[in-house]
């Protein structure tokens, strides 16, 4: 079978997200981050924050909301039964703070087959990029989601 | 300021995650796939267990990244990863790394997750301004 890939250069519509102090505390609290600026406002604006701030993986809380409606749409088409999360970039700007609202759209980089390690059917690639920006149209973060489906 | 020095190895963390906290994970984060939280689920569609999220071991990576330069979140500036074998809950996860390049005050390092012999993230590479 051949993949499908009319969806390349494909955008969806941005979705919005406004960071909360809590949710950044819930977030660093899970992955067992301890520094205050990830808690506290006055240890945050003394390090030079606008205000509580993100840990940069929060960019996967206001990021990934943008990239459901690309991973669905049929016009992409993979097979969920055979997908893995392959790899993933991110990059970071302007750090996120509690009180920003962040607007992350989503495009479609690349969609190839590679041909399976001895002789396995071929893998499909597909590649996503999510570019998030600020209310003050600073980059905060940029995302690129590389999603395997085995056996195309 | 941090010093580091090409060929050094970074402190790198363990981390046992508890039995509960994919699903803290999950509500920290958005993800609520049921393999990672709910085990006749994960069973039914051929997985041994319920499994760690991905993104949060890339977490743990992005923690002990941003910790060895200091530990300013801001000091990260990209982090680049590729996952490979499925992690577990209740069984230990080290994050290892190696500074490779030092070059204009960023620090490049790769870094390792791994559970025992089983690597969940490899080939990362994190950038981290000194």
């Amino acid at each position: 079978m051949t993949i499908k890939t009319e969806a390349i250069g494909k955008e969806w519509p941005a979705t919005t997200y406004e960071v909360g102090k809590e949710k950044i505390g819930e977030y660093a609290r899970v992955i067992g981050i301890e520094n205050p600026v990830h808690f506290d406002r006055e240890a945050a604006k003394a390090a030079g924050y606008r205000d509580v701030v993100a840990p940069p993986m929060f960019c996967v809380v206001y990021g990934a909301p943008a990239l459901g409606p690309a991973m669905f749409d049929s016009e992409v088409g993979m097979n969920f039964a055979a997908m893995v999360h392959g790899g993933q970039q991110f990059e970071w700007g302007e750090p996120a703070c509690s009180g920003d609202v962040i607007t992350t759209a989503a495009k479609c980089l690349e969609i190839f087959e590679k041909e399976g390690k001895d002789g396995k059917p071929n893998n499909g690639f597909y590649v996503f990029e999510t570019v998030s920006v600020n209310q003050d149209g600073q980059e905060v973060a940029r995302g690129t989601w590389t999603n395997i489906v085995r056996g195309v | 300021m941090a010093e580091l020095n090409a060929g050094d190895q970074i402190a790198g963390l363990q981390v046992t995650p508890d039995k509960y906290l994919p699903h803290r994970y999950a509500g920290a984060s958005g993800d609520f796939n049921p393999i990672h939280i709910d085990p006749e689920f994960a069973k039914a569609v051929g997985l041994p267990n319920t499994i760690l999220h991905g993104l949060y071991m890339m977490g743990l990576v992005a923690r002990a990244s941003a910790e060895a330069a200091g530990g300013d979140p801001r000091s990260l500036k990209r982090l680049s990863v590729e996952f490979r074998g499925m992690g577990a809950p209740e069984t230990e996860v080290a994050v290892t790394g190696t500074i490779k390049a030092v070059e204009d005050g960023v620090a490049t390092i790769e870094v390792v997750a791994a559970q025992g012999e089983s690597v969940t993230i490899k080939n990362a590479e994190a950038e981290v301004a000194l």
